[in-house]
């Protein structure tokens, strides 16, 4: 006789108080990452924790505004910026012009370092001639290069945007070239059997092969750059979330300090959910082959 | 003639230490247009150098391969090839697959679809064709790998022991039909393997070889392939004349397995 059984649902499971119908049946559980639930009550109760310490400390009038402003002038400090903007620039236009920079140098970045990163997979000419000059950049992190970039351009938007093409380019040359590596060789065998051209193989082949690593470096570059411009506008700017917070430091505005950290935290947050999001959709073959 | 014939191929690797090991002796084939021809040998006796040697992926250190007169000099669509696994491509789908050949020759879209689908039919597939091909099974992906080949329509068919990753099950039905694929289109197929009954049961011709260095021990002319044809597997893998030739062709694989074992520990002394 077998017994009616319901697989566990519900919010419990959702939130990771019960067993799902993949961890149920499991006797070994520590040591097996996979029998271990995803435990988002307590990430609730992290957060949730967290705001309300904020808000008894704000109304026990603990908090000094100099160090951590309160809940209440947070709160009227977002109204404001959403309002009249920060320093003559509307809020979301701050972080739009940081975004527009990251866009922008990835996207240079990865229309130079994808065709330079499958060359050098490719070819032993472009290996050779590009491998000196990949090697030495790849370990000079981007914010180094800010002071030798503001002399060659000065503090405008040429200049972020050439630093964080300049970040994401050997990300991606070096995402390009493993992708290439990573191409199984009976895969090009079978397509040299039928009767496949060099060119056809690299199109049909090789580089929807390396998709999977391309995008793992795309996803990369993004956060990379993410940190990296905010960096810059700390260092020169007039604009962006970055150049926000060091000028409202400035004015010892500790307030839109805070509230433009968390905003990076948030947009960075996001930028992964959307990479990681566009990866399963465009990529569904990946790691399956 | 559309056959195919190795000419005295001898096939040596250089290691990176500087030893020399020598994966073929001389090896001499003549396989007839239409033929089906199996070849089993223990690993390292070089039957999958040979056969790479004969789709053009590898230069031979002596010798040649000669197809229509002329010599083989690299990979040619007149050579298709079956892999064990891992060869399809896998961001596309099942019909995609197939059409890879013939779209890459630019043959007309209508005519190339025509073409799948009677493939997807022989293969039996048919309602397969949109599926991405990582959501088949391991035996649905090797009838895709043949219908890929065969939409190609090559003169000889390689095959690298296309069955080697398959369950018992799975595997004799596709000897089935690698057989019925071979009498309907009657191509001339080189067919490398592990398994000593396959190989019997799809070659008109077995090849043994032996390794170190890598040869041809013996040859076997052998029945069982035409009998595939009208007869089930079973009554042919459990008739008399199967089981003996069975036995006789283990024994002589196993003398050259133990001969290996033997050899291996007089290289690693305890």
């Amino acid at each position: 006789m077998s017994k009616h059984h319901t697989p566990p649902s519900g919010v419990s499971v959702w939130l990771g108080l019960k067993d799902n119908v993949f961890t149920q049946q499991k006797t070994v559980r520590f040591g097996d990452a996979s029998a271990v639930n995803s435990g988002r009550f307590y990430s609730i109760l992290t957060v949730v924790i967290l705001l309300s310490a904020w808000g008894i400390a704000s109304a026990l009038g603990m908090l000094e505004s100099f160090y951590w402003p309160s809940v209440n002038a947070t709160l009227t400090r977002m109204g404001k910026l959403l309002s009249e903007g920060f320093r003559n620039v509307a809020f979301w236009d701050h972080i739009g012009i940081s975004v527009f920079r990251v866009l922008g140098g990835v996207l240079l970045g990865a229309l130079v370092g994808i065709p330079l990163g499958l060359a050098m997979g490719l070819s032993s000419i472009a290996r050779g001639l590009f491998d000196p000059i990949v090697e030495f950049m790849r370990p000079i992190p981007p914010l180094a290069l800010i002071p030798l970039i503001i002399l060659w351009f000065g503090i405008d938007e040429t200049a972020k945007i050439f630093l964080l093409f300049l970040a994401s380019l050997f990300i991606m040359t070096i995402a390009a070239r493993s992708g290439v590596n990573s191409v199984k060789i009976t895969k090009v065998h079978a397509a040299y059997s039928l009767g496949a051209s060099r060119t056809q193989i690299l199109f049909h082949v090789i580089l929807p092969n390396a998709l999977p690593e391309i995008f793992t470096g795309l996803r990369t570059a993004m956060g990379v750059c993410w940190g990296t411009v905010v960096a810059a506008e700390l260092v020169a700017a007039d604009k962006g979330v970055g150049s926000m917070i060091m000028i409202a430091k400035n004015f010892l505005q500790t307030d839109t300090v805070v509230i433009g950290i968390m905003v990076i935290g948030l947009i960075g947050y996001t930028i992964e959910l959307g990479m990681r999001y566009l990866e399963r959709l465009l990529i569904p073959w990946q790691g399956k082959g | 003639m559309s056959g195919i014939v190795a000419d005295n191929i001898s096939m040596v690797f250089t290691l990176p230490n500087g030893d020399q090991v020598h994966a073929l002796n001389n090896v001499n084939l003549n396989v007839k247009d239409g033929e089906i021809v199996s070849v089993l040998g223990p690993s390292g006796c070089g039957k999958t150098t040979l056969l790479n040697i004969i789709a053009g992926f590898l230069r031979p250190t002596s010798g040649k391969i000669i197809r229509e007169n002329m010599e083989v000099t690299g990979p040619g669509s007149d050579r298709g090839m079956v892999f064990q696994q891992g060869a399809l491509f896998e961001w596309m789908t099942v019909e995609k697959n197939i059409a890879f050949g013939p779209k890459m020759a630019g043959r007309p879209a209508a005519e190339t679809k025509r073409k799948v689908d009677e493939l997807l039919q022989i293969v039996g597939l048919q309602d397969f064709g949109k599926k991405p091909v990582y959501q088949l099974s391991g035996g649905m992906q090797q009838r895709v790998a043949l219908a890929r080949c065969l939409a190609n329509d090559p003169e000889v068919i390689l095959m690298d022991e296309p069955l080697g990753a398959l369950d018992a099950l799975t595997r004799e039905k596709m000897q089935s039909l690698v057989l019925k694929l071979w009498k309907e289109t009657r191509k001339t197929i080189i067919l490398i393997t592990h398994s000593v009954e396959e190989a019997l049961f799809l070659g008109e011709r077995l090849i043994v070889m032996a390794p170190r260095p890598g040869r041809i021990l013996r040859e076997y002319e052998l029945p069982f392939a035409d009998r595939g044809l009208v007869e089930s597997p079973r009554q042919i893998k459990a008739s008399h004349e199967f089981v003996e030739t069975r036995e006789e062709v283990l024994s002589l694989i196993w003398g050259m397995e133990e001969e290996i074992m033997g050899n291996d520990q007089e290289l690693e002394p305890a």
